[in-house]
């Protein structure tokens, strides 16, 4: 397995880091479009996606149409290009949501420890111990439908990784010496905690974060195909697949376009956590 | 050992008390009372006192604490009281949807390891070759779909282009839980291939491989005999944990597949605001990921030679 000789790992792994660099820039223009497509999808969309059209109802994909349309004769295509608002922006907000408070929470149980730490960690204890999806469904049952509420849902059952990861990564910062030193200057906890303890744990947050995004989007999507997520006017593309259903059958093109669209945005999300996570640390791309 | 088991039961006490009053104050939150659930269902109008006569019977006028006090002792007999669409006992009804759910959760875990723990051992194995880069693409790939965009590809596939099995289940049996299995096992496979994956490579970075390569031993002997015993603890344990996220994700699955399980029986309870249902799910679901995670914990225990011996880990 390892006859190679060290200095040849070593300088595999600098060939493979700037390999990583690449491709991580690359994956990130292609997010940045596709962000970009969200955020302009207004001026993008070549129909007025709310537009109902009975006499063009369910034309199959064709040069008008490029996705088809609807059963009222909505374009796809322009729906999809909608539909992304909703369902890139609110896994966003939802991540970042998240990330923010379980830092927060996890630094301050790993620095202040004592009572607050376990009473907080007993409770992320129990929020782990309910399968996710079914807290998830709970929630978004007693709250009703919408997006909000999903992510709501979503974020009461995610936050406690992120505490977990920023509270054992404070807990291995807390006792270095540099920390000692900044106490002996005569830091504040707040000033430590701030400007000592969070850049360093910044980085291992970061790339949890970036990985989340298409598990999130998969999740938000999979709560509004139950109807717990975004109602049906608003364009989803998890709703959007839900309300085509029934239609799989003759016009499979009404579900299977917005799931196209998931499926490559979890992609691309995913290929630029992934390509992140081995720039930040080889050791993980050789691992897989 | 002993100190750990002890130590992992004890834990499980205020875990159950929070799944048990997270459960019950969820639904006292999610709006009205049982009294005006009940009202509403009904559609008939009752007047304030009946109303009021109706609360103080059921125990609604108590503190918040004293009325979970109550319903846990109702809880613990096996009663969570009447759904409100059908009026059947909702535990009862809990209970005679859960075989098929387990069922489905079975087979969807067995075709997980027929597929990845191959995979994934060959995947580790072939490190960095072109077989290890398919099946990391191909795993890829299942992380990032959707289980509803798989259930609804294979149904459009295999259901009605090809028309070889139903589009919905009308009973349990081989040919309506093909679909439901294969969609289940799609998306755990994914995840589970990558850990196989790691832990084997894991194993085989260690030094006593390069050990036995260098006093001649076939690499497939320290496979089989050493590799792979190794690893079989973290690999086993893994998939356990696994089990508690398929519990949950079956709900959207089963819907599809109109699967007569508890996911459906969710959500369809969820469809119909029958909170006493939903609260049924809730803590039932909680409770039995819950015990799969003790067994789960303990089995390690027992399975890792280092902690059953007296060594102290974790």
């Amino acid at each position: 397995m390892s006859e190679k000789t060290a200095s040849v790992t070593v300088r595999r792994q600098i060939v493979r880091k700037d390999h990583t660099k690449g491709k991580m820039i690359f994956f990130g223009v292609l997010v940045l479009l596709l962000l970009l497509m969200t955020i302009f999808a207004e001026y993008i969309c070549p129909y007025d996606p709310n537009q109902q059209n009975l006499d063009q109802a369910l034309q199959s994909p064709g040069f008008a149409h490029p996705f088809g349309t609807d059963r009222y004769g909505r374009d796809m295509l322009s729906r999809v290009i909608i539909g992304s608002q909703t369902s890139i922006f609110s896994a966003l907000v939802l991540v970042a949501i998240i990330t923010v408070v379980g830092t927060v929470i996890g630094m301050i149980c790993g620095y202040a420890g004592g009572v607050i730490d376990s009473v907080v960690m007993r409770i992320s204890d129990i929020c782990l111990a309910f399968p996710g999806l079914v807290f998830a469904l709970a929630i978004a049952a007693i709250l009703n439908g919408g997006v909000q509420n999903a992510v709501i849902a979503l974020a009461a059952i995610s936050w406690p990784k992120y505490s977990r990861i920023a509270r054992s990564q404070t807990l291995s910062v807390k006792n270095t010496e540099y920390i000692a030193a900044a106490r002996l200057a005569g830091s504040g906890s707040f000033g430590i905690v701030v400007r000592h303890v969070l850049p360093n744990i910044v980085g291992s947050i970061l790339v949890t974060a970036m990985l989340d995004i298409g598990t999130m989007m998969m999740e938000i999507a999979g709560l509004s195909f139950l109807g717990l997520g975004a109602q049906p006017p608003t364009a989803e593309w998890g709703s959007m697949m839900s309300g085509g259903r029934s239609m799989l059958q003759t016009y499979p093109w009404v579900v299977l376009t917005p799931g196209l669209a998931i499926f490559i945005s979890v992609v691309l999300f995913n290929l630029l956590g992934d390509t992140i996570r081995d720039y930040m640390d080889p050791r993980n791309s050789r691992r897989g | 050992m002993k100190k750990y088991m002890i130590k992992r039961l004890l834990l499980l006490i205020p875990i159950l008390f929070g799944i048990t009053f997270l459960s019950f104050a969820m639904m006292r939150v999610a709006g009205s009372d049982a009294v005006l659930q009940r009202v509403d269902a009904s559609g008939v109008m009752l007047s304030e006192e009946v109303i009021q006569e109706q609360r103080e019977e059921l125990g609604l006028d108590k503190p918040f604490l004293v009325q979970y006090g109550n319903w846990l002792v109702r809880f613990l007999q096996g009663d969570l009281g009447e759904s409100y669409i059908s009026g059947n006992d909702v535990f009862d009804e809990f209970v005679s949807k859960l075989p098929a759910t387990l069922l489905l959760t079975l087979t969807s875990i067995l075709l997980t390891v027929v597929i990845s723990i191959p995979l994934g051992i060959l995947s580790a194995v072939k490190q960095n070759r072109f077989t290890d880069y398919l099946i990391r693409v191909c795993s890829f790939i299942g992380n990032s779909l959707p289980n509803f965009f798989v259930a609804l590809v294979l149904m459009y596939v295999f259901a009605i282009r090809l028309g070889a099995f139903p589009v919905i289940s009308e009973n349990l049996s081989i040919e309506s839980a093909a679909l439901p299995t294969l969609t289940l096992a799609i998306a755990m496979s994914a995840k589970y291939l990558r850990q196989v994956r790691a832990a084997v490579l894991e194993e085989l970075s260690k030094p006593y491989v390069v050990g036995a390569k260098a006093r001649g031993i076939r690499f497939s002997v320290t496979l089989w005999k050493s590799v792979l015993r190794a690893s079989f603890v973290t690999i086993f344990t893994l998939l356990a944990m696994s089990i508690g996220s398929l519990l949950g994700g079956t709900a959207i699955v089963e819907s599809i597949f109109m699967w007569d399980g508890v996911g459906k029986l969710a959500v369809d309870a969820i469809n119909m605001r029958d909170y006493p249902m939903i609260q049924a799910y809730v803590v039932w679901m909680a409770l039995i990921y819950v015990v799969v995670n003790l067994i789960t914990d303990l089995s390690y225990c027992f399975l890792d030679p280092r902690i059953r011996l007296g060594g102290e880990k974790v």
